[in-house]
């Protein structure tokens, strides 16, 4: 694939930001999105906008359609038996509080636990704390290396009989780490635990295959994989799903509803309430055409040579910590720039064109874990070039420089 | 957008060389603030009494604009009464919205700069709401 090539397909990577040509490098907070995509919304809303499982008419058929059509896409895209696993949410959040909220709350009673890692962003830990809370059930870290990666060995002695979700990310947004999915969901089943997987970081790097990786469950949102915001979905397997209740009532999930009784439509609509994000998936499903076209494992293949070379020459900058695994990492890279704090780094290298997050990218026990308040960090995905790394760290050689004789 | 409006030398003085960090033996008030998008965090404790601060010290992590700002603020308001530290937290919210109050304490003036960088006005405000947050709660007692 030509990343270069690619780039042209985003319109917004085509304008210049503080008098250079923009490098976005804030993909894993957000994705851009392709021509392809926003016109396929564009025409949602110009053509076929209508409500969906409702009307009569044409409209509501081609609107219906789209919609359901897109869940086909999503289900084939991870691979999920049928598109009765898929539940369209609002993004990842919403998937994993889904899980935690219905699921872990009817299984967990005192004495059970919840087993989940530090690496874990707010969305996939508070969730569990509060699970733990309302049921009176344990939650437990398995530790981390001081690579910020685990060990099956740890997974084998945190998670017991006791245990009853198991739920990780299966690639950290800070550290790179890309965890052994299929080797700890298989510890969890052996010990009668289900394993919820956080996939906001990996379904747009890397080829998913849910029943490969046999996980429970298995969250993702669109706006990370050049798809609309507000848009997401929870894979379920069918016989989890039929047995949880819905956390969310009202138009849209209903079977038969009287004054003071209710039962659910079938899978996956009763949990599905209110009118849908109709729009949203139908640009999510676009998405998916487009990252099938290019191919997922030359994405990965892509931007594990980009990360490799920015790596490298990032390495050579004086004073630099750079955070995560040096192997088997995702595109990512956090670090910090000697006693230049990230705020700091992120707007000089804003004044230069580079757009990178600071912060502390919704991992604050994480911070706590590497000793730092705040970190920057650069995401690379399709459209990023070896020109972009080089930016890069031309930039972050600068900010050295303005630091050291600012400060000196 | 020019860095040096930004990151001028008085502002990296106070970042480099901060005043008042540290912790007051016997604060009377104390406050802590934190930014929750960026991780920013103060820790501002104030002796006050008969409606005056008497002095202020503070710890915390943050950026060169957050740190700067509450070496400035801390500076800026010992000795003063509390109308008048929160006048100053009022000009310094004006400040940040492009206006061009003036401050006894100068130094606070280069901070004019973070006006032109929308992302950074809460590092800047963060001390100066830690110290209006602990007035308040001076004022209960």
């Amino acid at each position: 694939m030509n990343a270069l090539e690619i780039k042209k397909l985003f319109p917004i990577l085509n304008q210049e930001v503080n008098g250079h040509p923009l490098v976005y490098l804030d993909s894993a907070a957000t994705s851009q999105k392709p021509i392809s995509v926003l016109e396929t919304l564009q025409k949602y809303y110009e053509m076929d906008n209508s409500n969906v499982h409702r009307g009569v008419h044409t409209l509501g058929t081609r609107a219906t359609d789209a919609y359901e059509g897109a869940r086909e896409k999503v289900a084939r895209f991870i691979n999920a038996k049928s598109t009765q696993e898929i539940i369209f949410t609002r993004g990842t959040t919403t998937a994993i509080n889904l899980v935690a909220g219905s699921y872990a709350r009817q299984v967990c009673k005192p004495g059970d636990e919840i087993v989940i890692t530090q690496m874990e962003h707010h969305s996939n830990l508070i969730p569990w704390q509060q699970a733990a809370k309302a049921t009176g059930a344990t939650l437990k870290y398995i530790p981390l290396q001081p690579d910020g990666s685990i060990l099956l060995e740890d997974a084998e002695a945190t998670i017991t009989e006791n245990t009853k979700v198991v739920a990780m990310t299966y690639v950290s947004n800070v550290l790179g780490v890309v965890n052994p999915i299929k080797e700890i969901a298989e510890i969890a089943h052996r010990k009668g635990a289900k394993i919820s997987i956080d996939g906001a970081q990996s379904t747009p790097h890397k080829k998913v295959d849910v029943q490969d990786l046999d996980c429970d469950f298995y969250a993702l949102s669109a706006h990370k994989m050049c798809g609309p915001t507000g848009i997401g979905a929870l894979y379920g397997k069918k016989e989890l799903l039929d047995n949880m209740d819905p956390i969310e009532f009202g138009g849209e999930m209903i079977d038969f509803v009287d004054l003071y009784e209710s039962t659910w439509k079938e899978l996956p609509w009763k949990f599905e309430g209110g009118t849908p994000i109709i729009a949203g998936a139908v640009g999510l499903g676009a998405a998916i055409d487009f990252l099938q076209e290019i191919g997922l494992d030359e994405i990965e293949v892509h931007e594990k040579k980009l990360t490799a070379y920015a790596l490298d020459k990032m390495k050579q900058i004086d004073d630099i910590e750079i955070y995560g695994p040096l192997e088997n990492r995702a595109g990512l890279i956090t670090f910090n720039l000697g006693d230049v704090h990230p705020h700091d780094v992120a707007t000089v290298l804003d004044s230069e064109g580079v757009a990178v997050r600071a912060g502390h990218h919704c991992c604050q026990p994480l911070m706590r874990w590497l000793n730092a308040s705040a970190t920057a960090r650069a995401s690379f995905y399709l459209y990023n070039t070896e020109e972009d790394a080089d930016r890069l760290v031309e930039a972050l050689v600068k900010t050295k420089e303005y630091f050291g004789h600012e400060i000196g | 957008m020019k860095l040096d409006d930004l990151y001028r030398r008085v502002i990296m003085d106070h970042y480099k060389n901060p005043r008042n960090r540290g912790e007051l033996n016997d604060g009377s008030v104390t406050v802590h603030l934190n930014n929750p998008t960026c991780g920013d965090r103060i820790s501002l404790q104030m002796e006050i009494g008969n409606g005056i601060v008497n002095d202020a010290k503070f710890t915390g992590e943050g950026c060169s604009i957050s740190l700067a700002s509450a070496s400035m603020m801390t500076a800026a308001i010992k000795g003063k009464k509390f109308d008048e530290a929160l006048k100053m937290a009022d000009d310094f919210s004006n400040l940040m919205k492009g206006e061009t109050p003036e401050f006894e304490y100068e130094d606070i003036e280069a901070l004019s700069g973070v006006n032109k960088f929308p992302a950074r006005i809460k590092c800047a405000t963060l001390a100066w709401n830690a110290m209006r947050k602990g007035i308040e709660e001076g004022q209960e007692k």
